[in-house]
């Protein structure tokens, strides 16, 4: 427990000084490409962070649906999980953003993005929900049946700020799944990381620079949501930590 | 001899299968307000499903209960009963009282906040008015001073202690105890069953405790209740039970418990 953050800060300094070494070699490309990417690189934290959004929405709906819902609830969540996990991310992309006008539904490639990789990480998260609801004792809930709490109150109240920290690693590797994903939406013409490296590449054929940066800008989102993940994962279980002390 | 006139809790031809397991047979058990019951019978009998039925953690599966006054696991359609619905499971259990074996609390919630929790969602009580009557039970039950504590830092005499304060908090008119001293330490018993003491002195509690400990269903109870196999082997007073019990499997039960006892 104690080694964990201590060797994680190590690989953080390690990659960093990869970095500081890569942009020290390549100076000149650095500040040259480094601007257009940034701005790439905001794109693709803004359709993160939107996805990421929509995922835990779409996720909790689905689960306490295929829980708890009736048949034809269940039957909806089933229908949305079994979709988005078995037909890839690209496609639904591309059926959003050029089949949907067909039935006069015409979005914004933003929107688009947002919601195709939000709902695609969401099916994988309402089993991620699902298995974290499932694992907590069944005694909690009839505890709370014994203090005449309703379904919906024991879900609230007792099983989900206990799941919630059993799912919080699940769920880092998600959005690390999502963040990668991301890349996808520069095919429906978004500025984010990817389509601004093809494009400088494409501009200036100076792959090896361009393509490095990129990789390491990628990687260092990646870790920033593992570290904040971590943190979170921290602050949630400190009441279930001082549980189990004893 | 117990057919009492307005009986608290009425187990009418209740019978209870898992799959082609009969566990409880066309139960007839009638408890009165107030009284204190002891039910006693070997491992396996239906101690423990015939409380959690009470407590609608179980479906019957024939039969009606009871409580006080109305129909619990059934419900008036015009005059005639059907199976309860939600509401009125909700309406009637809020009547009864839970403590589990495995104390069950809420490990992410403070000793108070467990007591709290349930007050405020259900009954709708303020903040205020349902911290003062958490702090006043777990001081009840001796732990006023461990209201920020959560259940990990607890003993487990003082968890269980905690439970019964979180049952209280609802004001049931019935408690169920099903065996809540068995998974405590021996040194931890005393202090859990001297609360149950102090609850046996309040007069308006009807309590129905499922144990294993005979010295204190002896002194506690106003009726014990043999269970085998079932049925209710044998009942009456603890005088009756323990001195001069006559039914066959009771006499060898209590003889087999109270040696290694
Ligand atoms: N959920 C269940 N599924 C199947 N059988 C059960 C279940 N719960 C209890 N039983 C069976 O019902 C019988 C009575 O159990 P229980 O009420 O727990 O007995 P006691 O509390 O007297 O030891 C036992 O034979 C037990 O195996
Ligand atoms: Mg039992």
């Amino acid at each position: 427990m104690q080694e964990k953050p201590i060797q994680h800060r190590l690989v953080i300094v390690g990659i960093l000084s990869l970095m500081a070494g890569f942009a020290v070699v390549t100076y000149s490309s650095f500040r040259e490409f480094l601007p257009e990417l940034l701005r790439g690189a905001l794109v693709t934290i803004q359709v993160t962070l939107g996805g990421a959004m929509v995922a835990v929405a779409a996720a909790l709906i689905a689960a306490v649906f295929k829980m708890y819902g009736s048949l034809f609830g269940r039957w909806l969540a089933i229908f949305y999980i079994e979709v988005f996990r078995g037909t890839s991310a690209l496609v639904q992309l591309f059926w959003m953003f050029f089949v949907l006008p067909y039935f006069g539904i015409t979005l914004e490639p933003f929107t688009v993005g947002v919601l195709a990789l939000g709902l695609n990480i969401g099916a994988y998260g309402a089993e991620v929900i699902r298995g974290a609801i499932q694992s907590i004792d069944k005694g909690q809930w009839e505890a709370a049946t014994a203090l005449n709490l309703s379904r919906m109150q024991t879900l609230r109240r007792i099983i989900l700020p206990q799941a919630f920290v059993v799912m919080i690693p699940p769920w880092g590797n998600l959005f690390i799944e999502l963040l990668k994903g991301t890349a996808l939406v520069s095919m429906i013409t978004l500025g984010d990381l990817a389509f601004k490296a093809q494009q400088l590449n494409q501009n200036t054929l100076r792959t090896v620079e361009i393509f490095s940066l990129v990789l390491i800008m990628y990687l260092c989102l990646a870790m920033i949501i593992t570290s904040l993940m971590r943190a979170l994962e921290r602050r949630a279980s400190r009441g279930l930590v001082r549980g189990r002390a004893s | 001899m117990n057919q009492v006139d307005n009986p608290m809790v009425r187990f009418e031809n209740v019978t209870k299968r898992y799959g082609s397991h009969t566990v409880l047979d066309k139960l007839d058990f009638e408890v009165a307000a107030n009284e204190k019951v002891a039910i006693i019978g070997p491992s396996g009998s239906g101690k423990t499903t015939l409380l959690r039925m009470l407590m609608t953690l179980e479906e019957i599966d024939d039969g009606i209960i009871y409580v006080d006054g109305e129909p619990l696991t059934h419900m008036l359609d015009g005059d005639r009963l059907v199976p309860a619905n939600r509401k009125h499971l909700s309406r009637v259990r809020a009547k009864i009282g839970m403590v589990f074996q495995h104390f069950n609390l809420f490990p992410h919630m403070s000793a108070v906040n467990n007591c709290i929790v349930a007050p405020l969602t259900v009954l709708g009580l303020s903040k205020d008015a349902a911290y003062e009557r958490a702090a006043e039970l777990l001081d009840m039950v001796g732990l006023g001073d461990k209201l920020d504590h959560y259940p990990g830092q607890l003993s487990g005499g003082q968890k269980q202690r905690v439970a019964i304060a979180r049952a209280l908090a609802m004001r049931p008119k019935i408690m169920l105890f099903d065996e809540v001293t068995s998974a405590l330490d021996p040194e931890l018993v005393g202090e859990v069953l001297k609360v149950i003491r102090k609850l046996g002195d309040a007069h308006d509690l009807t309590l129905l405790m499922v144990t294993h400990e005979m010295g204190f269903a002896k002194e506690f109870a106003d009726r014990v209740c043999f269970f085998d196999q079932g049925k209710i082997a044998e009942q009456g007073t603890p005088e009756e039970i323990f001195s001069a019990p006559t039914n066959e499997r009771t006499i060898q039960f209590l003889s087999a418990v109270l040696e290694t006892g």
